[in-house]
């Protein structure tokens, strides 16, 4: 355990389980006029964040360590949501507006008589969470090793991507795909028998985001300090010599790249009870485009950096669009361009770019470590 | 048999309803014998025959004498009269009767009009009436002679003195198939001079012929023949109730003639997606060809390039609002003068970007992707608040409405100058990437910077002079794209993806690529939506390129050497 966590990875860790353990205690024991006290309204909007930031450090994982930019994670997280969206209209039941036991109300609406084949099992939730990380692995899984095997690489694999995730967005739009169409699936009532308004899911919601994004940092840590993760950023750094060596780098980068895509899924499934929404808008390319900026906010190939710019991200979002709504999406934008011409290695190497500077006044190299190839 | 649309102008049918006996109050005057109303019609047709070689106005007193009698059924006779007649005064008075503006004295029998001015004329000939009689009653109508005034005033546009409304009123008798129009469209038909409208009475004549069970066997089959050479949706329509019980030569004949129809048509609606999918390859083409110089000559990849093309076609709105304000004459020039301003404006703010931060983040491919993100969000959310996020309206040059028929597939004009545009654009900037010494030096830059450099070129101001040509460029597609799309600030992110699509399933670094490209996918994407529509056949436009990539990374027209592996 000692070599996966490192100082970083370690408060960065602690932190995490603080909050699960703390956000809860202060909501149920503190009184509502504590300054401390955190409101109801706030725990699915955090449980939120810390989705996002799983998400991050799947996106991570690939961007950071794999050196494939990916402009379709949105995708995966949206195929995850889906499958836990569509446990949650299996759970509705006979409550929905046509009262009919077993199609969900937009079926009802659309005319549907019966369960589509690829609905059926989505009523008992092991098989839905089993869908989860299925469905969006299984995915990647393909794109991946076509991807992979024909060496599209840089520029090119990013545009596919976000082709996969535009192709996908526009199937869900349509509604004989059986997935709800423009509204997607919401209006849930209950998860595993517990209302899905009630404060109480929302906090075990919000303490299972925060145990998720723990342990799947956990995960990418541990592979990418693993022998394996060696070959992995040597694949980034230059993948013709890696492969001149003798490893094989398409397998190197489908297993990441399919591990970053159940990552995501999760995210999703996550997300979804929290929001209480799941549309074909989470596969619209611009959603996948921000999730890279959160990265790149945080600290590129870090994990925890990744986590720390999602969080950061999203809350200045959540606070830009309340005060000022028209300046969000110049504040993103200038995001966009600042992170990437004066924070090469985020907020987190922020730190290390100052003391570098202040020990160093004049670099000799803008980036000391070796720039990863694209 | 008969068309569901209740037809327009069932003229002598109406009529011949009217003779038994029906009403009390119409029986009692029955005293017109029938074959005088057979010499009126007769006497009509003559007359339209006449006028039609004379150009003399055919006396309308007789038929409007019988206005003056007050019988509801004298009434619809001199209608039935006035509407084969073909004088241009016939129209007048039917308009008057239907407004209840046509007026006769009891005593002296003389019919009149009173104009919408407010006097008097002859209604056989239109001469002004100096002193008004003492009292004149108005020709009274009921719904027979409400009917016969419908009938008549759509007969009468057959004979009308526009060619246009003749055309009309033959389109509309090819629809309704009304067998009581045939004796009107026959005489329409011999005084008729445009050949179009020709064309059109004698297709509504075989319209209503093959119908019409006690025509003659040799008219119907040259109906059928008629119906079949003009070949489309609704002459097959029309072929197809030809009744079972028809003499065999006409069944035939509309068997023949259907299978020559329906192959027809499949040739024209194959030809109808082509020239939507060349449509749909030059709005690719515009959107694309900037790009092709930014990604797939310098090699940035320029997410902001969609809110070039969307700058660009907010310069045509602004124009065209200056132009609309301060000198209207000038508005079919709005798009000549919005060009080369959309060309500067967009080429400036171009420049703009790549000095401020393009510039910084060469050979970092996927960075420059991210920050021209914050770019475009940037320009939309600034476009946002300067003009609103509705849409805002373009108006089209007259030269660029309408459109025009070739065979049976309809061509608009700003489509198919969009595409000259498209191909004028394309070849513009071959032409300077190739004779040009900017070109040269792009060029030069581009295969080899360190080089070029030591050649003496300035690179970086050959990068913002390269990247500022690619968004004037794209400035241009917007100015076009304003005619056909909706300017809005969501205007680019629509083309941002199909463009990249098209310049890297063409193959980056190759203008042909990029021309081939676009046509490719716009007819592709066409050619598929009527099987898979229009959302699936996208998707799975989307996927086949995405397969493409796998098995030809580089694109269709791939460079080669060792400069591409770098």
């Amino acid at each position: 355990m000692r070599g996966i966590i490192d100082r970083t990875g370690g408060i960065f860790l602690v932190l995490v389980l603080a909050a699960a353990v703390l956000v809860p205690a202060s909501n149920l024991l503190l009184p509502e006029g504590s300054a401390l006290h955190v409101p109801d309204y706030m725990i699915p909007l955090l449980g939120k964040y810390l989705t996002y930031a799983l998400l991050a450090v799947a996106v991570d994982l690939v961007w950071g360590y794999c050196g494939v930019l990916s402009l379709g994670h949105g995708a995966f997280f949206a195929l995850g949501g889906y499958a836990m969206g569509m446990y949650l209209m299996r759970q509705i039941g006979p409550r929905g507006v046509y009262g009919n036991p077993v199609l969900p109300d937009f079926m009802v609406f659309l005319n549907y008589h019966e369960l589509p084949w690829f609905w059926l099992g989505f009523n008992w939730f092991p098989f839905a969470m089993v869908m989860v990380l299925l469905v969006p692995g299984l995915l990647a899984f393909v794109f991946g090793w076509f991807a992979f095997r024909s060496r599209v690489t840089g520029v090119y694999l990013s545009i596919i991507t976000q082709a996969m995730t535009f192709a996908l967005m526009l199937a869900f739009f349509r509604n004989d795909m059986g997935f709800g169409g423009n509204n997607g699936l919401t209006d849930f009532k209950d998860i595993l028998g517990f209302s899905i308004q009630a404060p109480e899911t929302r906090l075990v919601l919000f303490v299972a985001s925060a145990l998720a994004l723990a342990a799947g940092y956990l995960i990418c840590r541990g592979l990418v300090t693993s022998k394996y993760g060696k070959v992995l950023v040597a694949v980034r750094d230059a993948e013709s010599r890696t492969r001149f060596l003798g490893y094989r780098v398409e397998n190197y980068k489908l297993v990441a790249w399919t591990l970053s895509a159940m990552l995501a899924g999760v995210a999703g499934a996550l997300y979804v009870p929290q929001v209480g929404i799941i549309n074909p808008g989470e596969f619209a390319p611009a959603q996948s485009i921000e999730m890279v900026i959160w990265v790149a906010v945080g600290g590129r190939g870090t994990l925890v950096g990744a986590a720390l710019g999602a969080l950061i991200v999203n809350a200045g979002k959540t606070w830009f669009t309340g005060v000022l709504p028209e300046a969000w999406l110049f504040a993103l934008g200038a995001l966009f361009v600042g992170v990437t011409l004066f924070l090469p290695k985020g907020v987190l190497g922020l730190g290390a770019q100052l003391s570098g500077r202040l020990r160093r006044p004049e670099p000799a190299a803008p980036s000391p470590t070796p720039t990863p190839a694209e | 048999m008969r068309s569901p649309t209740p037809p327009r102008h069932g003229l002598s049918k109406r009529r011949r309803r009217a003779w038994p006996p029906s009403a009390p109050g119409v029986g009692a005057r029955r005293w017109v014998p029938a074959a005088m109303r057979v010499l009126i019609l007769l006497c009509g047709l003559m007359t339209v025959a006449a006028a039609a070689r004379a150009e003399t106005a055919p006396d309308l007193t007789p038929m409007v004498a019988k206005f003056a009698t007050d019988s509801y059924s004298d009434t619809a006779d001199a209608l039935a009269a006035l509407s084969s007649s073909g004088s241009p005064r016939a129209a007048a008075i039917v308009a008057a009767l239907a407004d209840g503006r046509l007026l006769f004295d009891p005593v002296t029998k003389a019919v009149l009009v009173r104009t919408k001015a407010g006097g008097l004329e002859e209604a056989a000939t239109g001469a002004p009436v100096a002193s008004a009689p003492a009292d004149l009653s108005p020709v009274r109508a009921n719904n027979r002679v409400r009917r016969a005034i419908e009938a008549a005033a759509g007969a009468l546009s057959l004979l009308d003195a526009d060619p246009a409304r003749r055309r009309e009123a033959a389109a509309a008798v090819f629809k309704s198939r009304d067998a009581a129009a045939l004796a009107t469209v026959d005489a329409a038909l011999a005084q008729e001079t445009e050949p179009e409208v020709k064309v059109a009475l004698a297709e509504a004549r075989a319209a209503i012929l093959i119908g019409k069970a006690d025509a003659p066997e040799a008219e119907r089959v040259a109906a059928v023949k008629r119906l079949a050479a003009r070949g489309d949706q609704e002459a097959l329509g029309l072929l197809r109730t030809v009744p079972a019980d028809a003499p065999a030569a006409v069944t035939t004949a509309a068997t023949a003639g259907i299978a020559a129809i329906e192959g027809n048509l499949k040739f024209w609606a194959v030809a109808q997606n082509v020239w939507y999918g060349l449509s749909l390859g030059s709005v690719l083409l515009l959107a694309a060809i900037g790009l092709a110089i930014t990604f797939g000559v310098m090699g940035v990849i320029n997410m902001a390039h969609g809110e070039m093309v969307m700058l660009g076609a907010y310069t045509t709105f602004v124009v065209q609002n200056i132009i609309r304000t301060s000198a209207p004459a000038l508005f079919d020039w709005s798009l000549a003068i919005a060009l080369p301003l959309a060309f500067l404006f967009t080429g400036l703010v171009g420049i703009l970007i790549e000095r401020t931060v393009i510039r910084f983040l060469y050979g970092r491919p996927l960075e420059t992707l991210l920050a021209t993100w914050g770019v475009s969000l940037i320009l939309q959310q600034a476009v946002r608040s300067l003009f609103g996020p509705t849409n805002q309206e373009v108006g089209a040059p007259s030269w660029m409405s309408g459109a025009f028929q070739v065979g049976q597939m309809s061509i608009t004009w700003n489509r198919l100058w969009i595409i000259v545009f498209s191909l004028l654009v394309f070849f513009a900037l071959l032409l300077v990437l190739k004779r040009t010494s900017l070109g040269l030096y792009v060029r030069a830059v581009t295969q080899n910077r360190r080089m070029a450099a030591a050649m003496g070129i300035r690179t970086g101001r050959i990068d913002a002079l390269t990247f500022g040509l690619g968004s004037g460029i794209a400035g241009i597609a917007g100015v076009a794209l304003s005619q056909i799309d909706n300017v809005s600030p969501n205007l680019g992110q629509g083309y941002i993806i199909d463009s990249f699509m098209v310049v890297v399933f063409g193959g980056v670094g190759n203008l042909w690529g990029t021309l081939v490209g676009a046509f490719t996918l716009g007819i592709a994407n066409k050619l598929l939506e009527p099987f898979a529509g229009a959302v699936l056949g996208k998707i799975l436009l989307l996927v086949a390129i995405i397969l493409f990539i796998q098995k030809r990374p580089r694109g269709l027209f791939a460079l080669k050497g060792r400069a591409v592996e770098s």
